[in-house]
């Protein structure tokens, strides 16, 4: 009985854990092994043990990510980029969950399947989708100069700009914000306003004493799916950016396709990955201590 | 002028009418229960009082001036809600606080009125707990305090026990009145319990299908009840119908198929040839083996048909040779045996002329 338990446990668990490790835990290692070793004269890595049978592991990539300082701009333009992306998203997206969580059962469900429709278009597609509409010839940058051509200004391009960029961020995570967000919203108890609007609190007050607090573990669900992917993303930038916005995802692109310097882009994506786990850590445990709660009761409300 | 005076309102959702040109007038410091069964339209009536709803017609008024156009935020009125409605990211001091903060105290003015409104509800040192570490009896406390640290003008209690258990219930009921008496804020409770209601109430309204239909002291509202709804509402009640046969000095006589000629007192006079009934609390009903040497006016033979036994009390189902059933409730104080009388006894029933009450129909 109690061995098949075991069993049983081990046939529903197994599966995702072996996927785990053979797609996740075995490349992040060759991924580590390999930042410490020597790039290839033509790209890959020189063979692990030198002529003389010596161990070649060296950490020269890292020295190279802490004196070039052009590689630590990029990462901190990323982690702003991000940012930014985060708080656009979350602006936008708040109202945005508010109302579909406020809407009738019959509204509600059309409305989350508008805020989903756009995943059924391919990512690529939809990126491309903007370069016409941000395009030279497209009504937006003929109206936008045209104003500004009232006022003397010089015509700007929409297109391949760190505006370009930021607008195709916001509108790609934009459904990972608000769908958390509508999740938390949602179950929110109408009487806690009630009581708040009892008590002498006007509609700000219900907002920013009640209904925003207890929305946070939505808010900080959001911004970890929103603010990681931004982090690494490479697709938008090398698509809709100019020369100037690149971002850490294409330097890292850059240095396994073009340099082909693989323990460089190694370090890169290991520097990338751990600063996302410490911002997603310091967002986590900043959410617990403003929220006073042990976790258990916070879980149980989101 | 009464403190809370509401005037003819009438609250329709659709074609279904939740209260029905309600009139009632609650004065200050008085304990007042809004009791019906559920959907009679006291909680509507509740809220339109709280502000939360508005009525489609008539007045509310409190001191004398219309609260038509304030919200519940401006309305010195506060509600204990059903389901407490804490706030469950704050502390109880945070909770007891919010209306404090919302009302822009001194800060400094915050802690003493907080330990106060804690200490009216028993809850020192509950302070730095949050609502999850709470009770439900705690719970309970911690939304009167809340809505009480303020001194409202009313105070309104949506079903507040409904969620306790049976034990707690009636300690917080005695808990309610102390409170109530102790702080002279007016009370207006809504309940469906009409045993809550008696034991709180200064005075009821009860309610049915959107209308008051009695509005009186508990002991009125219990002892001479003016509809058969409220008869049947409050308590166990006999309600004996038939035609109305004679009619002489408060007192009505009824032809009632199965026992005969009823006699019975009446507040309002009856046409001979109209039809009532005599509504007749169990627990006026005297049963013994053989009349009594003072038997009343009103005795009547009949068999024990059924028995229940509540330790404290004996029901018991007797059958009329007309095949009616009149229960009778007889206190087990009086002896030591359990029961008086065993199914299939003969008994004779009697009651006094002024036991029974005349309801007209």
């Amino acid at each position: 009985m109690r061995r098949s338990g075991r069993l049983g446990k081990w046939l529903v668990s197994g599966p995702p854990l072996l996927y785990l490790i053979v797609f996740f835990a075995i490349p992040t290692l060759i991924m580590v092994l390999a930042s410490f070793r020597t790039p290839g004269d033509f790209g890959g890595l020189t063979p692990l043990f030198d002529e003389s049978g010596k161990l070649d592991l060296n950490v020269d990539s890292y020295v190279r990510f802490f004196t070039e300082s052009v590689y630590a701009e990029v990462f901190l333009k990323s982690v702003w980029y991000a940012l930014l992306t985060t708080l656009l998203c979350l602006a936008l997206g708040y109202p945005l969950a508010a109302l579909v969580a406020r809407s009738g059962r019959k509204h509600r469900n059309l409305l989350l399947l508008l805020v989903i429709l756009p995943f059924w278009s391919n990512f690529l597609i939809r990126i491309y989708a903007w370069m016409i509409i941000l395009g030279p010839q497209a009504a937006l940058a003929r109206g936008v100069n045209g104003v500004l051509g009232f006022f003397g200004h010089e015509p700007v391009p929409l297109l391949f700009s760190s505006f370009a960029v930021l607008v195709c961020l916001v509108y790609v995570h934009l459904p990972f914000m608000v769908l958390p967000l509508y999740a938390n919203l949602e179950k929110h108890d109408q009487a806690l306003l009630d009581a708040a609007q009892d008590l002498g609190a006007g509609a700000w007050q219900r907002f920013w004493r009640i209904t925003f607090p207890l929305s946070l573990p939505g808010v900080y669900a959001g911004a970890a799916l929103v603010f990681i992917p931004a982090l690494g993303i490479f697709a938008i930038p090398d698509i809709l950016g100019g020369p100037d916005d690149s971002l850490i995802g294409n330097i890292i692109k850059q240095q396994f396709l073009e340099t082909r310097d693989w323990p460089f882009g190694s370090v890169l994506s290991i520097v990338l990955t751990v600063a996302a786990v410490v911002i997603a850590g310091l967002a986590a445990w900043i959410g617990r201590r403003n929220l006073g709660t042990p976790s258990s009761a916070r879980t149980a409300r989101a | 002028m009464s403190l809370l005076e509401i005037r003819n309102v009438t609250r329709r959702f659709g074609d279904f009418t939740a209260v029905d040109r309600v009139s009632l007038s609650i004065e200050a410091g008085e304990f007042f229960t809004l009791l019906g069964p559920s959907g009679c339209g006291k909680t509507t009536l509740l809220r339109m009082i709280a502000g939360f709803d508005l009525p489609d017609d008539g007045s509310i008024f409190l001191n004398g001036t219309d609260l038509a156009d304030r919200p519940p935020e401006d309305r010195p009125v506060r509600t204990v809600f059903q389901s407490y409605a804490l706030f469950p990211h704050m502390t109880v001091e945070g909770n007891v606080a919010f209306p404090l903060k919302m009302a822009k105290t001194p800060a400094a003015e915050i802690p003493t009125k907080l330990a106060a409104a804690l200490e009216d509800v028993r809850l020192t040192g509950f302070g730095k707990r949050f609502p999850h570490e709470l009770s439900g009896g705690q719970k309970q406390r911690v939304a009167i305090a809340r809505a009480l640290v303020t001194h409202p003008t009313v105070l309104l209690l949506d079903e507040p026990l409904a969620a306790l258990d049976a034990k707690l219930r009636e300690d917080m009921q005695i808990e309610l009145i102390n409170l109530q008496k102790e702080v002279g804020i007016t009370f207006v409770y809504v309940t469906h319990d009409q045993t809550e209601a008696l034991a709180l109430s200064h005075r009821i309204a009860v309610m049915n299908a959107g209308h008051v239909e009695q509005q009186d002291e508990p002991s009125r509202i219990y002892g001479f009840p003016r509809t058969r709804f409220v008869a049947d509402f409050i308590g166990h009640c006999n309600l004996l119908s038939g035609p109305v046969v004679a009619n002489a000095g408060g007192f009505v006589t009824l032809d009632i198929a199965g026992l005969g000629p009823v006699r019975v007192a009446a507040e309002t006079p009856a046409a001979v040839g109209s039809s009532g009934a005599v509504a007749l609390r169990p627990e006026k009903i005297r049963i013994a083996a053989v009349a009594p040497s003072d038997t009343p006016e009103n005795h009547y033979r009949g068999t024990v048909a059924e028995m229940l036994y509540m330790g404290d009390v004996t029901v018991y189902k007797v059958q009329t040779p007309g095949g009616e059933k009149i229960e009778a409730l007889l206190a087990n104080s009086a002896s030591g045996r359990a029961k008086f009388f065993d199914v299939g006894d003969a008994v004779e029933m009697s009651w006094a002329v002024a036991a029974g009450h005349f309801i007209p129909e």
